[in-house]
């Protein structure tokens, strides 16, 4: 095909820019519906209890208060959280315990909150430790990784390694936060319902509704969405609701959770507490790698996080051995967000990896080197393509690496330290199945549908630059259309995965129809991803960073941040710089800024709003880019395309962290880096 | 209740609660105002009243009938909305009308000569813009693009 | 947020009646009466009362009346020339937007941040006398030092006041018994027992005018901020500073106030005691400002302030001091 590569790889502009810089983009809280109510959750106060009661103000203007004693019953979802105002017990502070319905946003608000509970409190327990006896293994981390991996003898390895690192690296809990609230509108006409919500995966919340309610037809909208993180992988509580209440009440109801509902209702990163031990020999060269990882679930569901298991792909080592640990608490569930297990994970990992650098008087870019593996580090499987020391050189080379004074507290400027430090980045290149639908318009035009959404990642632009290329036409002649589950089913745009698994049955869709040249063609993907192997696939990356620490205050500022990627190839220039760093800017939320702060005793994390869970804002941002290597990989979907939504995040903060000590000689271990925890090791 | 908002007068009947984001999201149809935080701290509700930068989400609606606000809607092609598109300046886009009417206020700020924390000598600086964008959040991590968006709409 | 009836103030003396407050830029107001913290019966919108003008007062002072928005204020070219550390204070704090928003007098009047308080349904001394305070054992990074209570520890977030504390400022309020001066660093409470009432302020009072008496000649001041993101973030530690030093290094006047630390913008008197006539050495500010520190209650989390306050409060004195002026 001559023309198979005119479109993709192209800067494209985002097709939906000017509906977005013109405020004219729809989200799913902005579509008016006539007669709508609005409703307003009502949060558990406790985090573990029974409720027995509720008490509502008669002068409150509601026209609903739903709670378990009144609400009707659901049919249960794979997620128990979905399962509101089905049951007296409360699992965790911010559990929906009541759902109250008022004719304005105002009134709503305010009759939740004076509706008085009458709640039974139970003791709780919020916080992980690895010594609580309650810790277990569980049988699969996510999303199916057995829980432990081994090789060789690691502590026999250990014992007689020359140089040995061995230490503990924790992260908080992490809130995805994206930019707009989860939020649906739902509205019942007889048993057919349409919510227009905000999501990662209208095919997967349209089949969860419909499996909840019990009815056939259900019409998921989604046609922007304010981001997502992961956040809105799945329905969430506030969709089930509004379907809830818009069926009791018999008027389209609106709910938009608040922001700070957010941070227990919808998911989070868990906090991690990660236990790594490398033995070397003098060298640099990797004799053991173990790696640990605690990290907590909720009373309701199972969520193992899977932190570690990065560790079996980065580092060749003959002996090895990885596991995570699990602790059941009354706290929200967590649940995925941006790179899962991958960003945590990589900063234990990488951190340590810096620590034996030093240790080793070694450049970390050479350690790296040093420990690259041919195949995957626990299976032999061959990579379908692995260009991590290019990545790690090149990065080094336009960063401007070499050369580096390796000893910490070395450099100054005025008031600031300024350190470098660097760290690994990788991210699994991962497909699902889904089904695309072409058809010829006749008129010149293509009409290429999926239900697929675009959350901010580009998917729109891109998917017109692949079906241009399967078509061999221009993409002005193609028509997109997303964003609706009664579209052709497609996977969750989620796990980098979107491109890829979109991606490809757009293009076999394409190919069909340019085989059969018919008016329309379907194609499902399904059995040629059954077929794929499913080890040895991943984009490599490696950050940089250079800080300044203030020498008075400890405060700490990223003053450059590069990141070269491997990811096979770049479906949009354009917006996959933009994706990359925007990976990298949560990254450095990660190292620096968030944290959910926990109160045991209230059992929650109290900052719950954007004015105390710190994101980079603008200032924050400084000096900042990302470049890419040309790979070439013909074994993993027709585009010959990586994921790149995630890789950012991975490897950033421990680049960050890195830097950190390389300014300062403090090891912060347990993030975020922030100046009280600088202050004390500072020199008057 | 009387509004007025890019240009045109509103007669409204309203809860005083309300406020004036949710006037224009949920009253009058203008949806490009967004709510990100409904307090005041992530800048996604940002329109300009009487041609200053505000937080909509923060300001009681009843106490604006004197005051005229105008929302992205009524913004026509500022060379800001411009400059996001060339620059790739937003992802999901939902911070984006916040950002752009809070640059439109912001370059207003500098041609009065406005100060910043920062103190830069050229209050158009990368630095400067930074520092005067600041109270726009965005997750996705546009903020790079944003800059250069910024800095050429003002003609740089 | 509860209903309330709406009127707009025909005069500064109007006073309130029962369960009613004073509506100004609302940035701080109508956060907290959605988060159901603040629960006024009416509201009085005080914007449109001739408050808003800053004038010149003899000697080389400012009178900013109290409806001066932030923003104005931070951009007012004599409040630039004559009180760097004001202007200065006014941008470090919050966002643009905001600024444009937010009212001298308000600004002054803002309450805490503390997480307890800003959350209607956790206990809090400050919003429901009598609930007790989870700050102490829970989380209290950035709570009071200085100045707290076993009922209370929470922090004025103010940058604008920590300066105007450090400039003697003299705030004026009107009401049904007439109007009144009192100096800013008397406007607020320290908690003691009655951690809700935050400033000595009659109800239906109001402040009209902030007078900002001239610095002494030979004086320079700034102001620096430590907080966890690089903008639009409420202060971990802030320094209001204004010195003059002799031509022999002495210090002949010193004015230092700490934000973030306290439940009022906290000036520094037992330090600048401590400094005047002493040589103008980083010895002698840090010593002084650990002398200041002599009765704070650090926390289990918050001791970092112990060491951030000194440590920025020695570099600022140390940048006045300098005559080159770097």
């Amino acid at each position: 095909m001559t023309a198979a590569t005119r479109a993709i790889g192209a800067p494209l502009a985002r097709l939906e820019g000017p509906e977005k810089v013109s405020g004219t983009a729809k989200y799913a809280a902005e579509y008016r519906q006539e007669n709508m109510a609005y409703g307003w959750v009502v949060p558990s106060p406790v985090p573990h209890g029974r409720l027995r009661a509720v008490l509502a103000d008669p002068s409150a203007d509601a026209i609903a208060v739903l709670w378990h004693g009144n609400a009707p019953e659901l049919a249960a979802a794979d997620d128990p959280e979905l399962a509101v105002l089905q049951s007296d017990r409360i699992s965790y502070r911010g559990q929906p315990v009541a759902l109250v319905v008022a004719g304005t946003l105002e009134a709503a608000r305010r009759a939740a909150q004076v509706l008085q509970l009458d709640i039974e409190t139970l003791p709780h327990e919020a916080v992980l430790r690895t010594d609580h006896p309650e810790v277990y293994t569980p049988d699969t981390v996510n999303p199916g990784f057995p829980a432990e991996s081994s090789a060789g003898d690691v502590d026999r390895a250990l014992a007689e390694a020359p140089v040995t690192v061995d230490v503990t690296y924790t992260t908080p809990a992490l809130h995805n936060n994206p930019m707009e609230p989860h939020a649906t509108i739902a509205r019942w006409d007889g048993d057919d319902l349409t919510v227009y919500d905000s999501n990662q995966h209208p095919s997967g919340v349209a089949a969860t509704l419909a499996t909840v309610f019990g009815v056939d037809r259900v019409h998921v909208v989604t046609e922007h969405v304010g981001g997502g993180f992961g956040s809105k992988g799945t329905a969430r509580p506030n969709a089930v609701l509004a379907a809830l209440a818009a069926r009791v009440t018999g008027r389209p109801v609106q709910v938009a959770l608040p922001r700070q509902a957010m941070f227990s209702l919808v998911g989070h990163r868990t906090p991690t507490i990660q236990r790594i031990r490398l033995g070397a020999d003098t060298d640099g060269v990797l004799t053991a790698i173990e790696h640990q990882a605690w990290s907590q679930t909720s009373r309701l569901y199972e969520f193992a996080e899977q932190t570690a298991v990065t560790t079996r792909h980065m580092y060749a080592a003959p002996h090895r051995r990885t596991g995570h640990r699990l602790l059941r608490l009354d706290m929200p569930t967590p649940r995925w967000m941006r790179a899962p297990g991958e960003a945590p994970g990589m900063v234990g990992l990488e951190c340590a990896l810096d620590e034996l650098a030093e240790q080793l008087s070694l450049d970390p870019v050479e350690l790296r080197i040093r420990n690259e593996p041919h195949t995957e580090p626990e299976t032999g499987t061959p990579f379908t393509s692995r260009h991590y020391v290019d990545c790690l050189r090149a990065g080094a080379d336009r960063f401007g690496w070499w050369g580096r004074d390796p000893r910490p507290r070395q450099q100054r400027d005025g008031d600031w330290w300024i350190g470098t430090g660097m760290a690994g980045a990788t991210y699994p290149a991962m497909a699902q199945p889904s089904t695309a639908r072409v058809r010829d318009l006749a008129d010149g035009g293509f009409e290429v549908a999926i239900g697929a959404t675009d959350l901010g990642t580009g998917a729109r632009t891109i998917l017109s630059q692949i079906a241009a290329d399967a078509l061999g036409v221009p993409t002005g002649r193609i028509r997109i259309r997303i964003g609706d589950s009664t579209l052709p089913q497609a996977s969750v745009a989620g796990g980098s995965s979107g491109s890829a698994s979109w991606g490809w049955a757009v293009t076999e869709a394409c190919r069909e129809l340019r085989r059969t040249g018919g008016a329309e063609a379907v194609f499902d993907t399904t059995d040629l991803i059954a077929k794929q192997e499913k080890e040895g696939r991943h984009a490599f990356g490696a950050h940089f960073a250079e800080v300044r620490v203030d020498a008075v205050t400890g405060e700490i500022r990223v003053s450059r941040l590069f990141g070269m990627y491997a990811a096979g190839r770049i479906l949009n220039a354009r917006t996959a710089r933009s994706q990359f760093l925007g990976g990298m800017i949560m990254g450095m939320g990660m190292a620096l800024h968030e944290e959910g702060v926990l109160d045991p005793a209230l059992g929650e994390w109290i900052n719950h709003d954007l004015a105390e869970y710190h994101i980079p804002a603008h200032a924050d941002v400084e000096s900042i880019d990302a470049a890419w290597l040309d790979e070439h990989d013909d074994q993993l979907n027709p585009m010959g395309s990586k994921g790149i939504g995630e890789i950012g995040i991975v490897g950033s903060p421990a680049a960050i962290l890195n830097a950190v000590w390389h300014a300062t000689g403090v090891r912060v271990r347990d993030l975020p880096a922030r100046l009280d925890k600088i202050l004390p090791h500072l020199p008057t | 209740m009387r509004l007025t908002v890019n240009g045109s007068e509103h007669e409204l009947d309203l809860d005083p609660r309300t406020t004036l984001l949710d006037a224009l999201r949920e009253h009058l149809g203008l949806t490009g105002a967004k709510k990100g935080c409904d307090h005041g701290q992530c800048g996604a509700c940002t329109v300009l009243l009487d041609g200053r930068r505000v937080n909509s989400c923060l300001i009681l609606a009843i106490a604006q009938q004197d005051a005229r606000v105008t929302t992205i809607e009524g913004l026509g092609g500022h060379p800001v909305q411009r400059g996001f598109l060339e620059h790739d300046g937003f992802q999901c886009g939902y911070c984006t009308p916040g950002q752009i009417c809070s640059a439109v206020g912001m370059l207003g700020e500098v041609e009065r000569g406005w100060p910043s924390a920062t103190g830069d000598d050229d209050p158009l600086s990368d630095a400067e813009i930074r520092e005067r964008m600041s109270g726009n959040l965005c997750r996705c991590g546009a903020y790079p693009n944003m800059v250069p968006a910024i800095r050429e709409a003002a003609g740089r | 947020m509860k209903t309330f009836s709406y009127r707009t103030a025909t005069g500064p003396a109007d006073g309130l009646e029962p369960g009613a407050v004073f509506l100004a830029g609302g940035t701080n107001l109508v956060d907290l009466m959605k988060l159901g913290v603040a629960t006024p019966d009416a509201l009085v919108d005080v914007t449109r009362l001739p408050l808003g003008e800053i004038t010149d007062l003899p000697g080389g002072g400012l009178r900013i009346g109290a409806a001066v928005r932030n923003s104005d204020l931070a951009a007012d070219p004599r409040a630039r020339q004559a009180f760097p550390l004001l202007s200065q204070a006014l941008l470090a704090g919050a966002s643009g937007q905001l600024r444009n928003m937010a009212t001298t007098g308000g600004n002054l009047l803002q309450r805490t941040r503390c997480r307890y308080f800003m959350d209607a349904t956790k206990p809090c001394n400050k919003h429901t006398p009598g609930s007790g305070c989870p700050a102490r054992d829970g989380d209290h990074r950035n709570l009071a030092i200085l100045g707290g209570s076993e009922a209370c520890i929470a922090t004025h977030p103010s940058d604008m006041a920590v300066a105007l504390a450090a400039l003697d400022a003299i705030v004026h309020v009107d009401g049904p018994a007439g109007p009144r001066t009192i100096p800013v660093t008397g406007l607020h409470r320290l908690p003691g027992d009655r951690p809700d009432r935050d400033t000595v302020l009659e109800h239906g009072e109001l402040i009209t005018a902030v007078d900002v008496p001239a610095l002494p000649s030979a004086t320079r001041s700034a102001y620096r901020k430590a907080r966890d993101r690089a903008s639009y973030a409420f202060a971990v530690g802030s320094v209001a500073a204004a010195l003059a030093v002799t031509d022999d290094g002495l210090v002949s006047e010193v004015r230092l106030a700490w934000g973030a630390v306290a439940p009022r913008p906290w000036r520094a008197w037992r330090a600048e005691e401590r400094l005047r006539g002493r040589p103008a050495t980083a010895a002698e500010f840090r010593a002084a400002a650990d002398a200041e520190l002599a009765a704070a209650e650090p926390g289990r989390d918050n001791a970092y302030k112990m060491e951030l306050l000194p440590r920025m409060t020695t570099a600022l004195l140390e940048r006045l001091a300098d005559r080159e002026g770097r």
